[in-house]
């Protein structure tokens, strides 16, 4: 049983969840129905700072049908200590405690949970609500601000580096470029809005049904909140429509909805609006100034890069935003700073490859400038710096197949046809541009277990507490389970999004197939171990003395690779006189390892402008990704698509505007916050490069989720750059900034 | 959202008593617009007529050879029926460039002539609004006006009426049938939505009790030569920065008549007459359409995320004249600017 069968792995299966989800059989937070369910809606403060004087609840808690609004000062006991409040992926400070005082520290934040019969009456009753408010001066103001930034560490989260000496051989060199990149406020959209349905039980136990990425994560922040023992809490959310990072923390629906429960002693049920998911976490707004400076063949001489960004007043939120550049250019001279500023807003969160994308896009642009400073090809400027090693932790990679996602993306592209003269491409009235950028993203690895059951009559249960918030965990589950315990995939029974499940971190990161892909990869092992211990103590075993190597499954039993033998599972199971076999195993990263683990990427992109009016298409995306082995091309490849399409809405489209007048955003529906239509996505085409880790984890995968918006919008930018000669620094490239002179 | 009572129109006349008999009521037709501002504690009325079941369905011959359109023809229905794809293409090409299929299916003819401006402050009740609050103040004009008009403003609002097929059928000349307590009018488009002035809560003439039962096409089409050009933030399903609407009819390579309306620069559907007047007689080449986009944009004015507008709404008109005199009207499916 050493090399793994592949009847399912690698092969491009179609999710098993598909016809739930297309039939509505799958069923989403806010959609489970229980008996004597009650409905909360959330009413959120006008102001961006203060305090609340008074709430006035009369003429709401009037209406018929009306069970009661809980405010700060009216509502059941809830942790004290902000500690409580903290999850597995809670930056560092103080996290927001829901209803908890009468201070007001963003616009949108809730302040009243209104409970009734009828969600109609709940909504209608919390527009009666009155709020009075003593308004302080707020600061939301990032472009205003951003001077104030400064460096935090905390959690040694400072990301600063440096190298040599980047001021002055930026001085000496002769090619230079000093550059300004802006990304705005972006929120993420998932289809599916954060809801909570709180199944009340007894005074000391609750179950909900929760859109999260992380139903542990979960359990453990309402235990804490309401001071409850962990096994009493139980989060399910089998589905979930779309996350992007806006589900990896618990949102404020979760204990706003056990808060009623307990209160008031039965099921409530509390969903956000759209509007409402503007008052969550979101992707900071930043300003990245670069300063790159190259000798005259490209060789790279400095890179200084500073990030600045925007924070809440209680958390500081960042990622790795500048240190990308060392791990894919060579280069002695090197700064690298990151700086916050904190502002009257919620806490920013993690957005689909966070700090990824919005690092790797100033980085690439600013690549792109200094190539056409040097007067060299884009992509060979990004050959001859190519890094063979991390030279922030000084390791190799663990495996970087780059140069092969450059080659076989150039080569799909065409790029080498490419004319590289700034508005030298036409066709028709249309100018053409070709641009390209790399992508990088860490390959991670968290601890994670799983449970697999084997039954006599040959049926598989796999479970762990994962989410699948769209990548098709359930699909990657049942064909590893399928390949590993030698069934047909129909047989097998994956489960996940339940808290009771073996443990399991938030799906995130794209680190979802390492963890629990390992876990169960180590259950499914202990499974055919147990079994061939079984086969063997039939007597006259014909499998006596094989060794699990020397072994194979398939659905019938358990086979001898060369003799040809077997011993039926029902067989095998008779001998140790059960019926099935329960196995539950966890894996965990290599600590210890010697080398850096990334995935990565080329993107090239083909752009057609039409200049007088300044409307862009992208017509055509070639990203070609390395990320280590592909168990199910099909599902792999959906995802860098969707993340492409989330790349053209960074590049073009998204952005939600703040009138900090009133300290608030104001682009809050899906009418104003535009993402790419189907008109705005054309072709593109997914390159999977070979690329055989082994060191890496025991599957040698990598993970896929986030790569494909990794130097998406870069690439896109720099074919704005290559069709018009104009470069727009701040994202979204909208035609007012296309007609500027 | 408030709570509202809900009634069943039986005819014309009926709706018409119901909404005389309660000052706070408001027809629901598509309801894409209106439950939408319901959601959001914009509109709130004291009672929802339902007038869904009246017989303004249908789509008629007029005895001068034009069209009658029911209030309650839909948006798609509207746009792919052979008389409209046939005879007025504009019109056809302005209703596809608007919203996305679905919403187009539940949409209907009045109901978009009477949809309400997508400015931010407009939806976001904690702002203050004139069209809204009247006399709380206008929070665009020193605020996000990106969306906002260039033309016909007011110190009180600058919002922009958002529909695309009002401005085809600006151009087109359309008339609005209204029956009211005092019986039926007939309102010329150009009469029908108003500037905001100092009263920018009143987005048309329309009065209170009047439900619109049809609109009038007049027989001229301009088939031949027409487009309608829409520039928005991304390809398809978005409000727009600058719309043109042109209609020409040509002889000898001379315009004998043009018509050109804009969308998104004002709060209505802007026709300008003498720069329509300027074009007739003159050559269908760009030197007239340049003019005649100056001449459009003489007064525009701008408020600062919207100054772009003004050039923009510029080359706009002469791109889509060129389009129309060229017989090449912009595709609404392909999105290439032609
Ligand atoms: C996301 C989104 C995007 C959109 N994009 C576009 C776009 O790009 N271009 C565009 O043009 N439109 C767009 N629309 C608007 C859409 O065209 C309108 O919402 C629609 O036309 C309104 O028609 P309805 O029948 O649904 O009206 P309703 O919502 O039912 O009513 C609108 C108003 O008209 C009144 N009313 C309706 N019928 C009558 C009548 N016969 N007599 C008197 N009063 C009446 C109602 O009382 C109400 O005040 C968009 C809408 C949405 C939600
Ligand atoms: S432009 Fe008009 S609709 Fe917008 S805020 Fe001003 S008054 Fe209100």
């Amino acid at each position: 049983m050493a090399n793994m069968s592949t009847s399912y792995l690698g092969k491009p299966t179609s999710r098993v969840d598909g016809r739930a989800k297309v039939t509505g059989a799958a069923k989403y937070a806010a959609e489970h129905n229980v008996s004597g369910l009650a409905y909360g809606f959330v009413v959120t403060s006008a102001i961006a700072k203060g305090r609340i004087l008074r709430i006035h609840t009369t003429d709401a808690l009037s209406v018929p049908g009306m069970l009661d609004v809980f405010t700060h000062d009216h509502r059941p006991k809830l942790a004290a200590s902000a500690e409580k409040y903290g999850d597995e992926v809670a930056p560092p400070g103080s996290p927001f405690r829901p209803l908890y005082d009468d201070r007001i520290r963003f616009s949108g934040q809730p302040v009243a949970l209104v409970v009734a019969e009828e969600l109609e009456t709940a909504r209608f009753a919390a527009s009666l609500i009155r709020v009075d408010y003593e308004q302080q001066q707020h600061v939301t103001d990032f472009e205003a601000h951003h001077g104030r930034a400064r460096v935090v560490s905390e959690n040694g989260e400072s990301q600063s580096h440096k190298r040599g000496n980047a001021a002055k051989a930026f001085s000496q060199a002769p090619v230079r470029i000093e550059v300004e990149y802006r990304i705005p406020v972006e929120h993420h959209n998932p289809m599916e809005m954060f809801g909570a349905t709180a199944v009340w039980e007894d005074d000391d136990r609750i179950t909900v049904y929760n859109k999260t990425q992380g139903p542990q994560n979960c359990r453990n922040y309402v235990a804490n909140v309401f001071g409850m023992a962990q096994d009493a809490v139980r989060i399910l959310s089998p589905y979930v429509g779309g996350g992007f990072g806006s589900g990896l923390r618990p949102q404020y629906e979760l204990p706003l909805a056990v808060l009623a429960a307990r209160a008031l002693r039965r099921s409530v049920q509390v969903a956000l609006t759209r509007q409402q998911m503007f008052t969550i976490g979101y992707r900071a707004a930043n300003i990245q100034s670069l300063a790159l400076a190259a000798e005259r063949d490209g060789k790279l001489a400095s890179f200084r890069h500073q990030w600045v960004g925007m924070t809440s007043q209680f958390e500081n939120f960042q990622r790795n935003y500048v240190t990308w550049s060392s791990l894919l250019y060579k280069c002695d001279n090197v700064e690298l700073v990151q700086k916050l500023v904190k502002l009257d807003q919620n806490t920013p969160c993690d957005m689909r490859a966070p700090g990824g994308a919005e690092g790797l896009f100033a980085i690439e642009c600013a690549t792109d400038e200094l190539a056409y400073a040097a007067g060299l090809d884009p992509l060979t400027l990004r050959l001859s710096n190519y890094s063979d090693k991390d030279q922030i932790e000084d390791k190799p990679y663990s495996s970087k197949e780059l140069r092969e996602c450059y080659r076989q993306g150039a080569e799909k592209f065409g790029w080498s046809k490419r004319n590289p003269q700034p508005r030298s491409m036409k066709d028709g009235n249309e100018l053409v541009g070709w641009g390209m950028a790399t992508g990088i993203w860490e390959a991670m690895q968290m601890k994670a277990s799983a449970k697999a059951v084997l039954t006599a009559n040959g049926s598989v249960e796999i479970s762990s507490a994962t989410a699948d918030i769209g990548p098709g965990t359930y699909t990657m589950m049942t064909q590893l389970a399928a390949d590993m315990l030698g069934v047909p995939i129909e047989h097998v029974t994956a489960k996940l999004g339940d808290s009771a499940l073996p443990d399991a971190p938030v799906e995130g990161g794209s680190f979802t197939t390492s963890s629990v892909g390992c876990a169960i990869q180590a259950a499914c092992r202990e499974v055919q171990k147990e079994l061939l211990r079984l086969a063997q103590r039939i007597p006259r075993s014909p499998l006596a003395g094989a060794k699990l190597e020397d072994v194979t499954l398939a659905e019938d039993g358990i086979r001898h690779k060369s003799k040809n033998v077997e011993v039926s599972l029902a067989d095998a199971m008779r001998a140790g006189n059960i019926d099935r076999i329960e196995k539950e195993a966890s894996a965990e990263p290599n600590e210890k390892s010697k080398y850096s683990h990334y995935t990565h990427s080329a993107v090239f992109a083909e752009i057609k402008v039409d200049e007088q009016i300044g409307v862009v298409r992208v017509t055509r995306i070639v990203n070609a990704v390395a990320a280590g082995r592909i168990l199910n091309p099909k599902l792999a490849a959906s995802q860098i698509l969707g993340a492409v399409v989330g790349g053209i809405g960074m590049a073009l489209h998204e952005e939600t505007l703040t009138d900090n007048r009133f300290g608030r955003f104001m682009t809050h529906n899906l009418a104003d916050y535009h993402v790419p239509v189907n008109a705005d996505v054309h072709a593109i085409d997914v390159i999977f490069v070979n690329e055989k880790d082994d060191e890496i984890n025991p599957l040698g995968v990598k993970g896929v989720g986030e790569i494909g918006i990794v130097g998406t919008a870069a690439a896109i930018a720099n074919a704005v750059y290559h069709a018009t000669g104009k470069r727009v620094r701040d994202l979204p490239i909208t035609i007012d900034k296309l007609l500027r002179p | 959202m408030n709570n509202f009572e809900f009634s069943r129109a039986s005819d014309v006349a009926d709706a018409v008593r119901q909404m005389a008999a309660d000052p706070g009521a408001k027809f629901v037709a598509g309801g894409t617009n209106l439950i939408d501002l319901i959601k959001e504690g914009v509109a709130r009325p004291s009672r929802l007529i339902d007038i869904t079941r009246l017989p303004l369905g249908r789509l008629d011959e007029t005895g001068d050879g034009g069209l009658r359109i029911g209030a309650l023809v839909p948006n798609s229905d509207l746009a792919y029926h052979p008389q409209i794809e046939k005879r007025y293409p504009l019109l056809h090409s302005a209703i596809l460039a608007g919203a996305s299929p679905q919403l187009r299916n539940m949409a209907t003819t009045g109901g978009n002539l009477l949809q309400r401006t997508r400015c931010f402050y407009f939806y976001d009740t904690t702002t203050p609004c004139n069209k809204r609050e009247p006399g709380s103040g206008c929070s665009a004009i020193d605020g996000l006006n990106r969306m906002h008009a260039i033309l016909g403003t007011s110190e009180h609002c600058i919002a922009t009426h958002p529909s695309d097929m009002c401005v085809a059928l600006a151009a087109l000349d359309a008339r609005v049938l209204a029956t009211g307590r005092d019986g039926e009018r007939s309102i010329a488009f150009a009469d029908f939505h108003r500037l905001p002035g100092d009263t920018p809560q009143f987005d048309t003439n329309l009065k209170k009790d009047e439900i619109i039962t049809a609109i009038e096409l007049p027989p001229k089409g301009f088939a031949t030569n027409y487009s309608y050009l829409k520039i928005r933030d991304r390809l398809s399903y978005a409000f727009a920065l600058v719309a043109v609407a042109a209609a020409l009819e040509i002889e000898n390579g001379a315009i004998k008549e043009a018509r050109l309306a804009l969308g998104g620069v004002a709060h209505k559907p802007w026709r300008d007459r003498q720069a329509e007047s300027q074009l007739h007689g003159a050559p269908a080449i760009r030197e007239s359409f340049v003019r005649a986009a100056d001449n459009v944009l003489r007064d525009a004015r701008s408020f600062g995320h919207n100054d772009f507008k003004i050039e923009l709404a510029r080359r706009a008109i002469v791109r889509t004249l060129t389009q129309a005199a060229n017989g090449t009207p912009q595709s609404q499916g392909d999105k290439r600017i032609r």
